[in-house]
């Protein structure tokens, strides 16, 4: 364990110092939460065994053309029939497996603590988020409130992410805090983060989805607990309800700011969104689609999606 | 008219961009200066007969390499202007739309039209010689094979400025490139010309795989081949396995789009994860045909200016054979984010880790080669020597993507980005710039210039660093790839210019080249003896440029490197060269298989426009010429007599 410290720190040493010196910010490496720490402490692990390997070979290298060069004084060591040795060939073999032994055991573990809540003692907070071209709907079903583009967390609470796709395939990154998950339609994924600092952190849709994907971003703003159960009674008291109508013009693909409301329907919700995906309803975030939702005038799309040739159209309903 | 008019404003010729008007000139111009120069010249004749109708491996070999480096050109500067466009935040030189489409023709065509046809290019005009072949063993299907890639690479540039561009990203994900979200010709050209050029890959490796099996030199068993020779073996081993399930997973997406299909939409029961699978279940795979003949030509490289056998020979093989088999059990890592669950990544990510094991004894294996050598700095050996320090930083960030939970902070970043640029640029396109210098004399009979060489060699060392290296900073900054655009307080706007200016200096390093091979043809050393480097393998006993019939005679090629020692060994070359020698049987050229692939190129045309008739026009036609290759083609191809070799071989000095 010792040395698994040891590597990690003279990791986190050499890529921090680059960044100092162009003084940047790498939320990747600095991470504000258990989840990003987690990863993190991989990305150290894994940097550092292979900077070892990179520096042997480096060396190697840098001895064999500069020793080895044609025109040096002393050709005498030139022996073209050297061409194997067991000893060495075994050697490198074995050396490369045991690395990768020791990267596979902690990628294994991980892979199996991130499925867990980072927190188990705390009963974590379940957002609902779905992604549309481009922008993000949070649902908070606990509260009954939603938002747009922007993500309130209670900071030290394990957040439990259900998320789902309205359209194109996205992916919920915010490095700050931890890696990222795609979304797709019909069904959810999941994924932990938490937020040890209060702080605003940004996120974005990571997974090219479609023509304006690099507008597709959030904010995440972690508060302490007091301040959280205040802006949910703010916006729950200040904020219009999200109907179905205003939420038919979310659908549409756009980039739009910031929004809050103190309540959403039910059909929205992601277990109702994706058993509808699932059934014959036509796909989703068509051209125009916002109109032939109500299943009365799908074929009025259909005529129109014609033009652009969109047979799948048809096949709706 | 007015519909006519409408429909060519709307939707055939893509309008409202003045780069695309820019590029409808260019290809006017070129066109008719093209058109204008075979006809002034009288050239007309010597290209229908010389090239077009051509079955020699050789001469299809060249014209891969041809169009390789025009693709390469294509490609570069799709990637210059992407660069171009994020060297500043908020720039406005290109629009999202135009920016997605020029990404997605960036990948595509570096991929599938640049690296693949310089591979196939290389294997075409080397492996054949070096196993003493006097063709591939399917001479018909090869052109068949060029012609395809020839038009289907027509057909994908074609959409520039006919129809549209693509603009799903190479991987075309599902349901994005499905009809409802990309509606529009683009992607349908994405579809036909992978479609198309796939079908030529996999005809190639049968033809490769067969050559190499059934056509070696006398004595030559399958462990004293070239390693380049072996390296073709494997990678067209796994080109049969891998390019029917692009095929079939291209004509599934195509049904969708055109016939109103459901494969790839949640709809009506269809999957649209199907697609990523299928798609990395051939483009894992994939990325080791590119590589693999890349690791041939640095194993010959190496060897010949090391003047020194290759260190651990069957080592080298079977690394190869094991690295083909895993490259099919890891394509989940392309997408370890989508939720798979802990069981599933665990097991792709240590697939994944596996295969640096035999990349491991592959790198040590060369650096142990050039051990008591002599190494000669060519050009040639300077790519190849490039390759292992660079390699090394892509191949080892790599493996930290490998770790399933840290690629959830790497996925689809500029870390991501950085990687596979340094392992398919310092891996595939340093092994073929290694490879047209080494085998140039072979192809053409010169040496290309080694001054010139070494100066677009530091450029592109420099600028390929420059470019590449930051991309690792800005990802773990944040920075995700495919983004038109990013903001001036994200704090990435100084990496992003450093990057900028390292590409341009690889542009700079491409014009070089092409001055190189230029000023080369005229001025370049005359290869008159056949053997320029001192070579071991076989391609390297016959003159250069090599005859139509490739060798005279040959000799007993048992064990490796036997060429090297038959040079030790004293009258041994004298003796083989003093065989008797006899008439020799090679294949009839034909104008058959370039009209054929001119069908494929109108049905191919036809479907992106969804005008079926014409489809079924050109389906026809190919059904037509099968037809009559199958039962009306006795192909009894001619004899070159024994006279008309010795004087070839006379005037090569070598009788």
């Amino acid at each position: 364990m010792k040395v698994v410290k040891s590597v990690s720190k003279a990791s986190a040493l050499f890529l921090l110092s680059l960044f100092f010196l162009t003084g940047c910010d790498i939320p990747v490496l600095q991470p504000k939460g258990p989840v990003g720490r987690q990863e993190y402490h991989l990305i150290l692990w894994s940097f550092g065994l292979m900077s070892v390997v990179v520096l042997i070979v480096f060396i190697l290298f840098a001895v064999m053309i500069i020793k080895y060069r044609a025109n040096r004084k002393d050709t005498t060591n030139y022996d073209p029939e050297n061409h194997g040795s067991a000893k060495l060939e075994v050697l490198w073999t074995i050396i490369p497996i045991i690395i990768v032994i020791l990267m596979a055991v902690p990628t294994v573990t991980s892979e199996y603590n991130l499925q867990k809540s980072p927190t188990p003692s705390v009963k974590p907070l379940t957002v609902e988020a779905t992604s549309i071209q481009w922008k993000w709907v949070f649902k908070y079903p606990e509260q009954g409130i939603s938002t747009v583009n922007e993500l309130y967390i209670p900071k030290d609470r394990p957040i439990k992410l259900v998320l789902n796709s309205q359209d194109a395939m996205a992916s919920f990154w915010v490095p700050s805090l931890g890696g990222q998950i795609y979304t797709m339609t019909g069904m959810n994924t999941h994924m932990y983060l938490q937020a040890d600092e209060i702080g605003t952190f940004q996120g974005r849709a990571a997974n090219f989805n479609g023509k304006k994907f690099a507008d597709q971003t959030f904010d995440v703003v972690s508060q302490s607990s007091s301040d959280f159960n205040n802006w949910v009674q703010t916006v729950k008291s200040t904020k219009p309800a999200l109907t179905m109508n205003e939420y038919k013009k979310l659908e549409k693909p756009s980039v739009v700011g910031k929004m809050a409301f103190s309540a959403y329907p039910k059909q929205i919700s992601n277990d109702a969104m994706n058993a509808k995906f699932g059934g014959m309803e036509g796909m989703p975030g068509m051209s125009d689609s916002s109109e032939s939702k109500s299943s009365d005038d799908s074929a009025k799309s259909g005529s129109k999606a014609d033009d652009m040739s969109g047979m799948s159209m048809k096949g709706g309903n | 008219m007015d519909q006519l008019m409408h429909f060519l404003t709307h939707k055939f010729f893509v309008t409202g961009e003045p780069m695309i008007y820019g590029a409808d000139v260019a290809i006017a111009v070129a066109t008719i200066g093209i058109l204008f120069v075979l006809t002034y010249f009288k050239k007309w004749k010597w290209l229908w007969r010389e090239w077009l109708t051509t079955v020699d491996h050789k001469k299809i070999g060249i014209m891969y390499i041809i169009a390789a480096i025009l693709m390469l050109f294509r490609g570069g500067i799709d990637g210059l202007l992407m660069r171009s466009q994020l060297s500043f935040p908020g720039l406005k030189l290109l629009d999202a739309q135009h920016y997605n489409e020029i990404f997605t023709t960036h990948g595509t065509i570096m991929i599938l039209f640049m690296a693949m046809p310089f591979i196939i290019g290389m294997i075409n005009v080397a492996m054949p010689l070096q196993i003493g072949a006097r063709d591939v063993a399917f001479p018909y299907l090869n052109a068949i094979s060029f012609w395809l890639f020839f038009w289907a690479a027509m057909l994908l540039n074609l959409s520039f400025v006919i129809g549209g561009s693509p603009d799903a990203g190479w991987t075309s994900y599902t349901p994005l490139a499905e009809n409802g979200l990309d509606p529009g010709l683009g992607e349908n050209f994405y579809l036909l010309s992978l479609q198309i050029t796939g079908i030529g890959t996999l005809a190639s490796g049968v033809n490769f795989a067969v050559t190499i099996l059934k056509m070696r030199a006398p004595g030559m068993k399958l462990m004293h081949m070239p390693m380049f020779t072996w390296s073709t073996l494997i990678t067209s081993v796994i080109i049969v396995f891998a390019f029917p399930v692009l095929t079939v997973a291209l004509a599934m997406l195509t049904i969708d789009r055109i016939f109103g299909a459901h494969f790839f939409t949640s709809t009506a029961g269809g999957d649209p994860m199907m697609w990523a699978n299928l798609f990395w279940v051939w483009g894992h795979p994939e990325v080791y045909i590119v590589i693999l003949p890349a690791f041939g030509i640095f194993s010959e490289v190496m060897s010949t200016f090391s003047g020194k056998r290759l260190f651990g020979y069957s080592m080298m093989v079977w690394s190869m054979v094991l690295i083909s088999a895993l490259s099919f059990i890891v394509w989940v890592h392309h997408f370890f984010t989508m939720g798979a669950g802990p069981a599933v990544n665990s097991f792709f990510g240590v697939s994944t880790m596996l295969i640096a094991i035999p990349t491991g004894v592959k790198l040590f294996n060369w650096l142990f080669t050039l051990r008591h050598s002599k190494i000669r700095f060519t050009v040639a050996h300077m790519w190849a020597l490039a390759f292992i320090p660079n390699f090394v930083i892509g191949g080892l960030t790599g493996v930290m993507l490998a770790v399933a939970p840290a690629d959830y902070q790497y996925h689809n970043s500029y870390f991501l980005i950085a990687h596979f640029h340094y392992v398919l640029i310092a891996g595939t396109v340093f092994g073929m710039f290694a490879g047209l210098h080494y085998w140039w004399p072979k192809m053409f009979g010169h040496i290309l210039d080694e001054k010139l060489g070494k100066i677009a060699f530091w450029l592109w060392m420099v600028g390929f660093n420059v470019c590449f290296f930051p991309m690792y900073f800005v990802g773990l900054q944040g920075m995700t790839r495919r983004m038109y655009t990013y903001p001036a307080n994200a704090g990435w706007t100084s990496l992003n210019f450093i990057e900028t200016i390292g590409a341009f200096l690889m542009g700079i390093g491409f014009i070089v080249m092409v001055w190189m091979i230029i000023y080369s043809a005229r001025h370049g050393e005359r290869d008159v003896t056949g053997d320029p480097w001192d070579g071991r393998t076989m391609e390297w006993m016959t003159s250069s440029p090599a005859p139509e019939y490739n060798f005279a005679t040959l000799p007993d090629m048992s064990g490796i490197d036997r060429f090297w020692y038959m040079k030790q060994e004293k009258g041994a070359v004298e003796k083989w060269r003093k065989q008797k020698i006899e008439e020799i049987h090679m294949p009839d050229n034909s104008g058959r298989p370039f009209i054929m692939c001119v069908l494929f190129f109108i049905a191919g045309f036809g479907l992106c426009f969804e005008w079926i008739w014409l489809a079924i026009v050109g389906l026809a036609g190919i059904l037509l010429f099968m037809v009559l290759r199958s039962l009306f083609d006795p192909d009894e191809g001619h004899h070159i007599p024994v006279d008309v070799i010795e004087r070839t071989e006379r005037e090569a000095g070598r009788l």
